[in-house]
């Protein structure tokens, strides 16, 4: 190893090279506050006076902590009814997708019939139908059901479940036969194999899917706005918007309710960065 | 084992609910939004059978202003793919090369992606707003006050307003996918170039470049795909407007839709719109040098 290191960019001085980092660094901490100093903003000005915002202090610190925002949000906005609505819809739709696509998926991987590689490929080919096509035909369907959470959780289900296959199946794919073939010789039957043996193995390949599906229904507009317009039944992503119209000439509270809605994720984030990366770029993979 | 695993009963409980979902959600609708689209039809009235003439409104009548929408959606993926694409290859072959806070950085770049672009959309009007928002107010402060303009509400710059934001809240997601291609590759090939005597940016160059190609090509089709199907954000800061200047074909296919009841005619841009992300990705796939593995 000492010699590979001599060998390469040592080459260059010292003091160059210190410069080099130097420059990098301020580069990287330039990029980090770009994307970072809108959110930070909003956190700013979720705690500012209307006198802050409109005109006295725009851009910077907040002067005091104006908590004012936050409990008048909670008390005549609707942000508490949304979030609970998110949440619902979010956690239905995750329960739903999972459970639908590991079975699928092990029927597909596990068992042995003529149709399999086809429901595989017609699952595949799923992913390519953007939510664009299918809006008005939906809206026709649902109508019996619209302003519903049923609405929203039904089409939410059906376009998370391609992407939630595919990744499933991958990680099925890969279980070990023999585990299945001593379960079966222990007089276990094929429902007891998926219980016992197989979803146990495939739980990291389901907190992936989890979070995928949690961040596609939490935050989808298309079918928000279109499916649900009472008030009781908005999720958080048209809420918000329609605070907007409430609050128009009041951004403190705005800013509460943008910082109120964003905490859910940011949470997650905090707890479980990585896997969420991870899951992300997992879930590209298979798109 | 054999007559377990070819259980016939077992497979349909397996395979069928979720088969019935997804038939039923998507390659349904998909096949109606197709049928939709040879109708005049308001959604009242009985529809009427028009063949193709749905089509050949959408590049005839100029009232539409489709042709616009389309060349708008290729703007943004033209800025996609050669602004936001080169700023994430760059970020992550930095990142992937291994300089200090690695992880930190990586987690802090990636964080847009995962805000709801609603909460995004809201921010980035208040930064745009005329009066009290952050970027006129700098400007004002920096003594600039003659560029501070409605950003949004004017013709001249609402479009790159409108794609400023979504080329910033994307960058993470692009960084990552490449940062993880570009982690991938063997730390032996990088050993050898080193005994070479390969410096960073040669290693990045000559070593990590050509291993990241197929993932490459995975971003410049999401980028694409992604500008010729956005929504959300529009919808939020325009909803197309002023006068149509940030109109992109799924917004027009929503006012068709749902404000002017024009169902048969708005399918038929949802019809363009799958077609015209197919054919690009067919497209792309073929433009870049096939996987060597």
């Amino acid at each position: 190893m000492t010699t590979i290191k001599k060998l390469s960019k040592d080459s260059r001085p010292v003091k160059r090279r210190r410069l080099g980092t130097l420059l990098l660094e301020i580069f990287l901490s330039l990029v980090a506050l770009i994307q970072l100093f809108p959110l930070i903003w909003m956190l700013f000005f979720s705690l500012k006076t209307n006198e802050e915002l409109f005109g006295a202090n725009v851009v910077g610190l907040p002067w005091g902590l104006e908590w004012e925002n936050y409990s008048r949000v909670f008390a005549d906005g609707n942000i508490g009814r949304y979030l609970i609505n998110s949440t619902i819809i979010a956690l239905v739709t995750i329960l739903a997708t999972g459970f639908l696509s590991a079975m699928a998926a092990f029927a597909v991987t596990r068992m042995k019939w003529r149709l399999s590689k086809a429901v595989y490929v017609v699952f595949l080919m799923g992913m390519m139908v953007p939510v664009h096509a299918t809006l008005l035909p939906l809206f026709i369907t649902l109508k019996p059901v619209l302003n519903t959470y049923w609405a929203l959780i039904i089409p939410y289900i059906g376009f998370a479940l391609p992407l939630s296959f595919l990744v499933l199946s991958g990680y099925c794919s890969a279980i070990p036969r023999e585990l299945e073939e001593s379960a079966c010789l222990d007089g276990a039957n094929i429902y007891q194999i998926f219980g016992v043996i197989t979803v146990p193995l495939i739980r990291p390949a389901l907190a992936t899917v989890s979070i995928l599906t949690y961040l596609s229904s939490w935050n989808e507009l298309m079918f928000a706005i279109t499916f649900v317009n009472r008030e009781i039944y908005k999720t958080v992503p048209f809420g918000i918007m329609s605070m907007e119209g409430r609050y128009a000439t009041k951004w403190g509270p705005i800013g509460a309710g943008l910082v109120v809605a964003t905490i859910p994720t940011i949470i997650l984030y905090v707890m479980l960065s990585e896997q969420i990366q991870s899951s992300l770029a997992a879930g590209a993979l298979k798109g | 084992m054999e007559k377990l695993l070819r259980d016939k009963r077992a497979i349909v409980l397996f395979v069928l609910p979720g088969l019935l979902f997804f038939v039923v959600i998507i390659l349904v609708p998909l096949v109606q939004t197709g049928y939709y689209s040879l109708l005049s039809w308001d959604g009242i009235t009985a529809p009427s059978f028009i063949g193709l003439n749905n089509y050949a409104k959408l590049f005839t009548d100029s009232a539409t202003k489709f042709g616009a929408a389309i060349g708008h959606s290729l703007i943004l993926a033209g800025m996609s793919v050669f602004l936001q694409l080169p700023i994430a290859l760059v970020l992550a072959l930095v990142l992937a090369s291994g300089v200090r806070g690695e992880k930190f950085y990586r987690t802090v770049y990636f964080i847009p992606v995962i805000v709801s672009t609603v909460i995004i959309g809201q921010l980035w009007m208040k930064i745009y707003h005329p009066s009290y928002g952050m970027l006129n107010t700098l400007l004002r402060s920096t003594g600039l006050e003659n560029l501070a303009q409605p950003w949004l509400a004017q013709k001249e710059t609402a479009l790159a307003a409108t794609f400023i934001p979504m080329i910033w809240q994307y960058i993470g997601y692009h960084m990552l996918l490449l940062y993880t291609a570009a982690k991938s590759v063997s730390s032996d090939i990088y050993e050898a170039a080193r005994v070479d005597g390969a410096t960073d940016r040669q290693v990045a160059a000559y070593i990590t470049l050509p291993q990241i190609v197929p993932m490459l090509k995975t971003c410049v089709i999401f980028a694409v795909i992604g500008s010729l199907k956005s929504f959300d954000l529009i919808y939020i800061l325009t909803k197309g407007g002023p006068s149509q200047a940030t109109e992109v074909p799924a917004t027009l296919m929503y006012s068709n839709i749902f404000t002017k009841y024009a169902y048969g005619y708005g399918s038929a841009m949802a019809v363009f719109i799958i077609v015209e992300c197919l054919l690009l990705t067919v497209l792309i796939q073929r433009l870049f040098p096939s996987d060597p593995n």
